[in-house]
């Protein structure tokens, strides 16, 4: 009994990986298994398209339609890719709340022998598989009913998986960095994660030029990884477009992932040290099992 | 006041609040005064809670000026003209009221069963319908002060242009508007008796959807008469589309009806929803104890 308890422990993959893939699959049934999967699908596909159909309508108003333009392209790109920000950054933060407040099984989490970290990116993977899909999903409207430009053949392919890989390890490190500030709060914890996505949304350049924010919000754009990232996505995929705008347009893509792979890194110690210390204090402070009922 | 007749005068929150003496006969309230009353210990903790946690008044307000800032520069962008920032400056201050309205009246009943209060609210004495409009109430008051700071504070960002045609007409609407609203919420709440952790999903997806067939942040004359009738079922359509049309220069002929037949249409969805909020809590009440789902906890 005890050899077949003990065994997998001591053969199984390595404790972050193992804690990964658990909070995986655990995240998928969360976030999954709450209806039949059509009715799933349906609501992974309601969301994000009327979220873009907002702009899209506000769009049509003004400029009777004219999707040709290459604002338009920058602004539905923005939005769709946008998705992941909410999906992966908010999605890795909200599993402490999840856990702690509605499961309430935050301090079992902890007993058990995983490592905790690893197991808030593993929650994160379920939501970047939904974001992903939405992604998708508004792309193909775009590209199917809005004129929407993409040719396959002039996708810049490496630059763009790479922009997106770096992109979404980006925001899941920025989601570990909220997620420990999360652990620390108990009355803000559900606007927190919304209130820095609405803050990106907005100082980003994900759905209008960075010019049209006034000049003293400009440099809030220029400091944030997220700017970068979906510059390079845009470029990716619709080079000539995105390269309309002169936010960026006097960098090269090498330069962009340059400051892109620096912001990453600088992003990726800040959240370590941040969420380190801030699991430390919630510790000490028997924050880990708080309940508030809010 | 003398002592004893507190509970009988509805001098709200005092005689609510004032605890009773040790061996002080309580006088039990009953008819339409255990209504009134129920209805105001329920709006209580609303209005006052918000005054107790001010720090969230800032959250309820910083989150939806981001988004009213960012639909701006979109508008700001594409060139629109002036009034297009107001309209969003408005339709950001009402998305208060449909949040509220969804998170805090349809999906509160489930948030209840959750904390185990659903229960005690079916075994006292009082009616289910009071303790809704209580919620309504509280909420309301509570939602328009955070509106108006929303409205007061993206206008003066924006500098929006306003011209009021007539106080009165918009008084009106946004009454009936808001009154129609939490009818709506009201009905809303009693199929949220029947949803166990699927709730929070269903109360997630009539976000966006909604800001888009309600037209939050343009004119519901951009959609096809029918798409933009059926989106009438909603109380701030109209509402929405009367209030741009009373209160922006160019707003009349963006209007998709006019004043009067939305007046009209908002008086009559307000009673309908009333009526209608009445009749389904009854029946879904009965329904969710007869399948047992009132203390069930699905997480």
């Amino acid at each position: 009994m005890t050899m077949a308890t003990s065994e997998p422990l001591r053969t199984a993959e390595p404790k972050l990986l193992r804690s990964f893939r658990l909070a995986a699959w655990l995240g998928w049934q969360i976030e999954s298994n709450w209806a039949d999967p059509f009715l799933f699908a349906v609501y992974s596909i309601i969301k994000p398209l009327s979220s873009a159909a907002i702009l899209v309508v506000m769009y049509s108003i003004i400029t009777q339609a004219d999707f040709q333009a290459p604002i338009f392209a920058y602004i539905y790109l923005g939005n769709a890719f946008y998705i992941y920000v909410g999906q992966v950054m908010t999605g890795i933060s909200w599993a402490v709340i999840d856990d702690r407040e509605h499961y309430k099984t935050l301090k079992y989490v902890y007993l058990a022998p995983i490592d905790y970290p690893a197991y808030l990116l593993g929650r994160g993977v379920a939501r970047f598989l939904i974001g992903s899909f939405s992604v998708g999903i508004t792309i193909l409207f775009g590209v199917l009913f809005l004129n929407l430009r993409i040719d396959l053949a002039e996708v810049n392919w490496p630059l763009f998986l790479f922009s997106l890989l770096v992109g979404v390890f980006m925001l899941a490190m920025m989601g570990l960095l909220l997620a420990g500030v999360l652990l620390l709060l108990a009355h803000h914890m559900w606007g927190l994660g919304e209130a820095v996505a609405g803050a990106l949304y907005l100082f980003t350049g994900a759905i209008f030029p960075l010019e049209v924010l006034p000049s003293f919000l400009r440099p809030v754009g220029y400091i944030l990884p997220v700017t970068y990232w979906l510059e390079l996505v845009r470029r990716s995929l619709v080079g000539q477009v995105a390269q309309a705008f002169p936010t960026l347009a006097g960098y090269t893509n090498l330069q962009l992932v340059g400051i892109l792979l620096a912001l990453t890194a600088v992003m990726s110690v800040l959240a370590v040290v941040v969420f380190r210390w801030c699991e430390g204090r919630a510790r000490e402070r028997g924050l880990i099992d708080v309940v508030t009922n809010y | 006041m003398k002592r004893g007749t507190s509970l009988q005068t509805p001098e709200w929150p005092v005689s609510l609040l004032k605890p009773q003496k040790p061996g002080q006969r309580v006088r039990k309230a009953s008819g339409w005064r255990l209504f009134l009353k129920t209805v105001l210990a329920r709006a209580y903790p609303r209005i006052i809670g918000q005054q107790r946690e001010k720090s969230w008044m800032f959250f309820d307000v910083f989150l939806p000026l981001l988004s009213v800032a960012a639909y701006v520069y979109i508008y700001r962008a594409i060139k629109a003209p002036a009034e297009y920032v107001g309209f969003v400056v408005i339709g950001g201050a009402m998305t208060a009221f449909w949040l509220n309205v969804l998170w805090s009246m349809s999906s509160q009943l489930y948030w209840e069963k959750e904390q185990g209060n659903l229960a005690l609210y079916i075994i006292a004495p009082n009616s289910m319908m009071a303790i809704l409009l209580g919620m309504a109430l509280g909420g309301l008051v509570a939602t328009t002060l955070r509106a108006l700071v929303i409205t007061v504070i993206g206008s003066w960002l924006f500098q929006v242009p306003y011209a009021i045609s007539s106080f009165i007409q918009l008084f009106l609407v946004f009454t009936l508007a808001l009154v129609a609203l939490y009818g709506m919420g009201m009905m809303s709440a009693s199929f949220f008796l029947l949803l166990s952790r699927e709730a929070w999903h269903w109360a997630n997806l009539a976000q966006e959807p909604i800001y888009l067939l309600s037209g939050f942040y343009f004119p519901i004359k951009s959609f096809s008469f029918w798409i933009a009738a059926g989106a009438s079922i909603i109380p701030l359509t109209l509402g929405l589309d009367a209030m741009r049309q009373l209160i922006f220069p160019s707003g009349a002929a963006l209007g998709f009806l006019s004043v009067e037949v939305e007046i009209g249409a908002l008086l009559l969805m307000s009673v309908l929803f009333l009526l209608g909020a009445r009749a389904l809590l009854a029946y879904m009440e009965k329904l969710a104890i007869q399948e047992g789902r009132l203390t069930e906890s699905r997480r």
